[in-house]
């Protein structure tokens, strides 16, 4: 059984490899081999996950160990795969909601002439995706961990034409690559202080070492964890990020590849439980970026950008709750795991909006589609209860065990994180609420809007390849599209209430990731009342803003705090001044510096020391002089040496 | 006595050389085919000393020793151990690319131009090139090593004088004139470090009464040979010089983005990929072993100059405006990982600074011969130039992307794992120096991304909107590089096989132990 977990990876590469190898004669095909192969995999998933249940609880981990990787003296990094109930669960989450998707791709990329290559990179994606979350070591969950990054940066450039994706796809690699050197501090620490950075020997040996440095470890992981989850100060990359093709959005930029930070923090929680301080410093991260994806995702109005400002407020949640600690843990992967449904479904929802609008993704463009697109209205729906966390749906029970935990950290910490995840529930609801009402809801504001408006370009350039620049026709997309967004809605409805129905996700993950009951100052009781009255302000403002007031279709100026979160909160701005300015002048004066102070005082050394200054520049003249000059300065060297070796 | 494999090796290019020039002027066609036949030969005899080759056996070996002038005690010797087999591996596979993509680079130019260029002479240079590199690695007598450490610089000064690329942003006669500027910068400073490294190698004789790298080595070992502490850093200061102008280090590194400017893409390879390792691998050869003390003495200052290297040659790789002047600057940045890792005495540092001479040479190689397939077909080096290749030309603009994801070190193919070894060898010992070298890993993405996102993203300029895609011959030699950077990335093994025991002699040789985790979780 150990043998099939290599098989995971090699269906999505081996279609990854074909793919971008064939040529055109695979144009007509291409699609339907990286879907099958995405199914394949998943198909090998279920066998493994049903193999895993026909074992006891304390015998679920499954290794395979294919070959050692690199070995050198005193170091060895092996290929070796680790399926446990941890990794189990993202195999399943990344290969399921990874073959819907692709899939949902065939239709919506339907009329891309580079089909085929983007399902090549689709497949690049999943094997890379899964094989960071079976490593069974650092250095190789490193080869996935950029991996993904790879396929990101190929899938947000893929209609590289155009330079707004040439450059989000950049900056994504650039933002993550600053990450990426936590992880590999992190591993020369683990390195430096365990001799190994395999899981098992480093976990094992945790209470062998220091706190201060486990400490470090367990914050270099975290920036590591921030570049790949958008989680702040590594954020920024998000945002642009949805500068790819929906489904890459729906499937990298929402459901798996950010969710990976995650995953590092949950895989290395022996080490976090062991730093206390680096906990702490975790939870901080996920509140702050809980509130601030919140709030841009209030200001935004490019339906995209405002789901992916949820995207990064849902993640910290996620983020906080692994912070937590034992008791956060479980909370963590669960909320991932449904967040992958209703995201996933919310912004294949989106892109089946954008298919029947022209690819236009202003909202304020939208209106009244409900009646227009039916099956994306109900499936988009029940995403948004799902996300919002209304009683019964999979965002209710993963969120309110986030925010009971949160509470439960006890002391003021404790208060004050368990009052920003309660406030980000009421912030989650007024935002989505705004994205329900302004898409499906209200007048129909994309009539008698002839051709998009030049300020707001929309990332998605069917434009030129249809050039349609009529009034849109809004219609429902195809069963192929349909199909997955209808999947995953059921999956929204109901993964909550089936995780949690005899806490069947707690005990399936409890063996690996351990699991405390904390001592809460408010009652469970308490807390999902308190969020259910967050939930009702939440609606409830933006249905007076949104759904009994007109729309207007451009946008009002705002307030400073609505501007600046349009902008990002200004964190751009901050980049772009201190770093890529800063860095431009930095580039240029060193050229200048290395043209004209190392080339000239080297040089000028040099001629002053072998006698030859000032005939530096007759040197030029041929090869003959400046060999003979040489000569005769190497001569006298040489002589001066001899005689100098003698007086020694 | 057995047949003398490793002269044989270098013996042959040498020949072919020869035979190469000797092709009557009318038949250039034949001259091309005669130099590739020759380098695929040499590339045969390589993989026989790498078949030959015992990893576990002495250390070194495939010996062959004469007398040559006795007066002196020079000798012909020679004799290989990993790490010597594998640059002579990765020299003799590059060859027959660096020979391919330069195939049409000294073809004469069109009617009218009065430059002459022997299309006999560019490949006869390439394979003499090829005999010194490889005798180079395989000398183990120091004076022996001099002599070919100098004299490739002959035909290499021609390489690059003579040959440079076919276009040029300000006409010929400036082109002419940049190129001689670059060839003599090139040649003048390596012959002052080959000139101070004479003195040094003078010295040693004095001192030590032979050049033979063995004898010298084993009776420092043993103590029957004693140097004084000043003589012997004096001695190791004129070796390392030589060394660090060819390698090379900050601040000696100025001569060699005049030099990958000016030449052909080839050309610029056989500079960066074959001959610069010369200089790192004298310096694991020669100054860690003539000189041990002396070697950890310098290494302070060393450690702080390749640091230098690695984070100044990538910050001025983001600011050029030049396709070739920024490899080169890629390139001091690697070399400054390279150098990094041999100071650093560690097991891992010293083995990843070998993979990474190998691999840095393929992922160069695959990047820069890409990008003078590119040059050539705009006639413009200048990254302002180009846009939107991708478009037009997708197996081009493929290639190059892989080409710089491996210089930017992406897990998976092969510089990731020689760099990442680097690191963690640098780390055990200097923590600081290790992170502040991690910085290089961001900048190294930034130039790299920024490089194919200006040239080949964007919208198609017009310039380049009839542009072919790669040719056959072209894929011919893209094609192997890229298999192999990324078997190299996943199975490293019969690389690090051959080199581990060549550096655990070496570290013994400077009395050095891996630093011992604190915690031994290590099975």
């Amino acid at each position: 059984m150990e043998n099939l977990i290599a098989l995971l990876v090699a269906a999505p590469l081996l279609g990854a490899a074909v793919l971008l190898c064939g040529g055109r004669r695979l144009d007509a095909v291409g699609h339907w081999i990286g879907t099958v192969l995405a199914f394949v995999s998943f198909a090998f998933g279920v066998i493994l996950f049903a193999d895993l249940l026909g074992k006891d609880a304390e015998h679920r981990t499954l290794m395979q160990h294919l070959f050692s990787w690199v070995p050198v003296q005193g170091f060895q990094a092996d290929v070796t795969f680790r399926l446990d109930q941890l990794s189990m669960t993202f195999v399943l989450l990344i290969t399921g909601v990874g073959s819907l998707i692709h899939l949902y791709s065939v239709g919506y990329m339907e009329h891309d002439e580079r089909r085929r290559r983007f399902f090549g990179y689709l497949n690049l994606f999943l094997a890379a995706m899964l094989l960071l979350v079976i490593a069974d070591n650092y250095l190789l969950l490193y080869v996935g961990w950029e991996g993904v990054g790879l396929a990101s940066y190929l899938l947000i450039g893929f209609w590289q034409h155009k330079p707004s994706a040439a450059t989000a796809a950049k900056k994504a690699f650039l933002v993550n690559r600053v990450g990426d050197m936590g992880l590999s501090i992190a591993i020369m620490l683990m390195f430096a202080t365990f001799g190994t950075f395999a899981f098992g020997p480093v976990f094992g040996h945790v209470g062998d070492t220091s706190e201060g440095k486990l400490t470090a470890i367990a914050l270099m992981l975290l920036l590591a964890a921030c570049g790949k989850s958008a989680q702040v100060p590594l954020q920024s990359w998000l945002g642009d990020a949805m500068e790819g093709p929906t489904p890459v959005s729906a499937l990298i930029h929402a459901a798996t590849m950010v969710t990976a930070g995650v995953y590092l923090i949950v895989r290395s929680g022996a080490i976090f439980n062991a730093a206390p301080n680096a906990q702490l410093v975790v939870t901080v991260v996920g509140a702050v970026t809980l509130l601030f994806g919140a709030i841009v995702g209030c200001a935004k109005d490019d339906i995209k950008k405002a789901l992916a400002g949820s995207t990064m407020s849902q993640i910290g949640y996620m983020v906080l709750a692994a912070g937590l600690g034992p008791i956060g843990y479980v909370f963590a992967i669960m909320h991932l795991v449904t967040h992958g449904f209703f995201k996933a479904g919310l912004f294949l929802g989106a892109g089946s909006v954008m298919h029947g609008m022209n690819d236009e993704v202003d909202m304020r463009k939208y209106g009244g589609l409900r009646k227009y697109m039916p099956v994306t209205f109900i499936t988009f729906g029940l995403g948004y209860l799902a996300i919002i966390g209304f009683p019964g749906l999979s965002g209710f029970f993963s969120k309110d065990k986030i925010i009971e935990a949160a509470f439960a950290k006890g002391g003021t910490e404790g208060w004050i994180l368990g009052a920003c995840a309660l406030l980000g529930a009421a912030i989650t609801a007024f935002y989505m609420t705004r994205v329900m009402l302004m898409t499906f809801f209200g007048e129909e504001r994309w009539k008698n809007q002839p051709t998009r408006s030049p300020q707001s370009p929309s990332a998605e350039p069917a434009a030129e390849h249809h050039g349609e620049h009529a009034e849109p026709h809004p219609h429902e997309s195809p069963k192929v599209m349909t199909i997955p967004m209808i999947v995953l809605a059921v999956g929204s409805v109901f993964g909550g209430a089936f995780f949690s129905i005899g806490d069947r996700f707690l005990h399936w993950l409890e063996p690996v990731t351990g699991h405390s009951e904390g001592d809460s100052p408010v009652s469970a009781a308490t807390v999902t009342g308190a969020t259910m009255v967050c939930l009702i302000i939440g609606v409830g403002i933006a249905y007076a803003m949104y759904g009994r007031r007109t729309v207007p279709s451009v946008a009002p100026r705002g307030s400073l705090l609505t501007r600046a979160a349009r902008r990002d909160l200004l964190q751009d701005d901050f980049n772009h001044v201190v770093l890529v300015r800063g860095g431009e002048h930095l580039t240029r004066s060193l050229v200048y510096v290395d043209h004209t102070l190392v080339d000239g005082v080297v040089n000028g050394t040099a001629a002053s020391v072998g006698g030859l200054s000032g005939r530096m520049r007759r040197l030029q003249n041929g090869f003959a002089r400046s060999y003979a000059v040489s000569m005769f300065g190497g001569a006298a060297v040489l002589v001066a040496a001899t005689l100098l070796m003698r007086a020694v | 006595m057995s047949f003398p494999l490793l002269t044989a090796t270098a013996v042959l290019p040498a020949i072919g050389a020869i035979a190469t020039a000797a092709v009557p002027a009318a038949r250039r066609t034949a001259a091309k085919w005669l130099a590739l036949l020759v380098s695929l030969a040499t590339l045969a005899l390589a993989i026989t000393i790498l078949v030959r080759f015992d990893p576990d056996g002495s250390r070194y070996q495939l010996t062959e020793s004469h007398s040559w002038i006795a007066y002196f005690g020079v000798r012909y010797e020679l004799g290989v151990d990993g790490i010597a087999v594998a640059l002579i591996a990765l020299t003799a596979l590059l060859m027959p690319f660096i020979i391919l993509a330069g195939w049409h680079d000294a073809d004469p130019l069109e009617t009218g131009s009065r430059r002459w260029r022997p299309t006999q002479g560019f490949f006869a240079l390439i394979l003499a090139v090829e005999a010194m590199v490889i005798i180079s690695f395989e000398a183990t007598d120091v004076f022996l090593f001099y002599i070919f450490f100098e004299a490739m610089l002959i035909p290499m000064y021609f390489l690059i004088g003579g040959f440079g690329d076919r276009a040029h942003e300000h006409g010929e006669e400036a082109a002419s004139t940049q190129r001689s500027y670059a060839a003599v910068k090139f040649l003048l400073y390596n012959l002052i470090g080959g000139l101070i490294m004479l003195a040094a190698v003078i010295g040693l004789y004095v001192v030590a009464g032979n050049f033979s790298l063995q004898e010298i080595a084993q009776a420092r070992a043993n103590g029957s040979l004693h140097m004084a502490t000043s003589t012997e850093r004096w001695l190791f200061l004129g070796f390392f010089f030589a060394f660090a102008v060819k390698a090379p280090l900050w601040p000696l590194h100025t001569w060699l983005p005049n030099a990958m400017q000016e030449s052909t893409a080839p050309v610029a390879v056989l500079i960066t990929a074959v001959v610069d390792k010369v200089g790192t691998f004298a310096m694991l050869r020669f100054c860690l072993q003539l000189f041990p003390e002396a070697s950890k003495w310098a290494t302070p200052v060393i450690l702080v100059l390749a640091l230098i290297s690695i984070v100044y040659g990538a910050l001025l790789a983001v600011g050029q405006r030049d396709i070739k002047r920024l490899v080169a600057y890629a390139s001091i940045s690697h070399f400054g990982f390279i150098i990094l890792g041999i100071f650093a005495m560690t097991s891992q540092g010293q083995s990843g600074a070998t993979l990474y001479m190998v691999n840095h040479g393929i992922s160069t190689a695959a990047l820069m011969l890409v990008a003078g397939f590119l040059i050539s077909r705009r006639g413009s080096r200048l990254i302002g130039d180009y846009g939107g290749v991708q478009k037009v030309a997708p197996v081009l603009a493929g290639t190059f992307l892989i080409g710089g994801l491996a210089t930017l070190s992406l897990p998976g193919l092969a510089p990731f794992v020689s760099e990442f070894l680097v690191l963690v060898g640098t780390f055990t010992r200097y923590p600081a120096v290790g992170i502040i070298a991690t910085f290089g890993i961001v900048l190294a993405a930034l130039y790299t991304l920024v490089l194919y996102q200006r040239t080949m993203t964007g919208p198609v300029k017009k310039e380049v909107s009839a542009m072919p895609d790669l040719r056959v011959r072209e894929l011919v030699v893209v094609a192997p590089l890229i298999v192999l950077l990324v078997f190299l990335g996943v199975y490293p093994k019969p690389v690090t096989d051959i080199v581990n025991p060549a550096v655990k002699s070496t570290l013994s040789d400077v009395h050095k132990k891996d630093p011992k985790p604190p915690v031994e979780a290590a099975k």
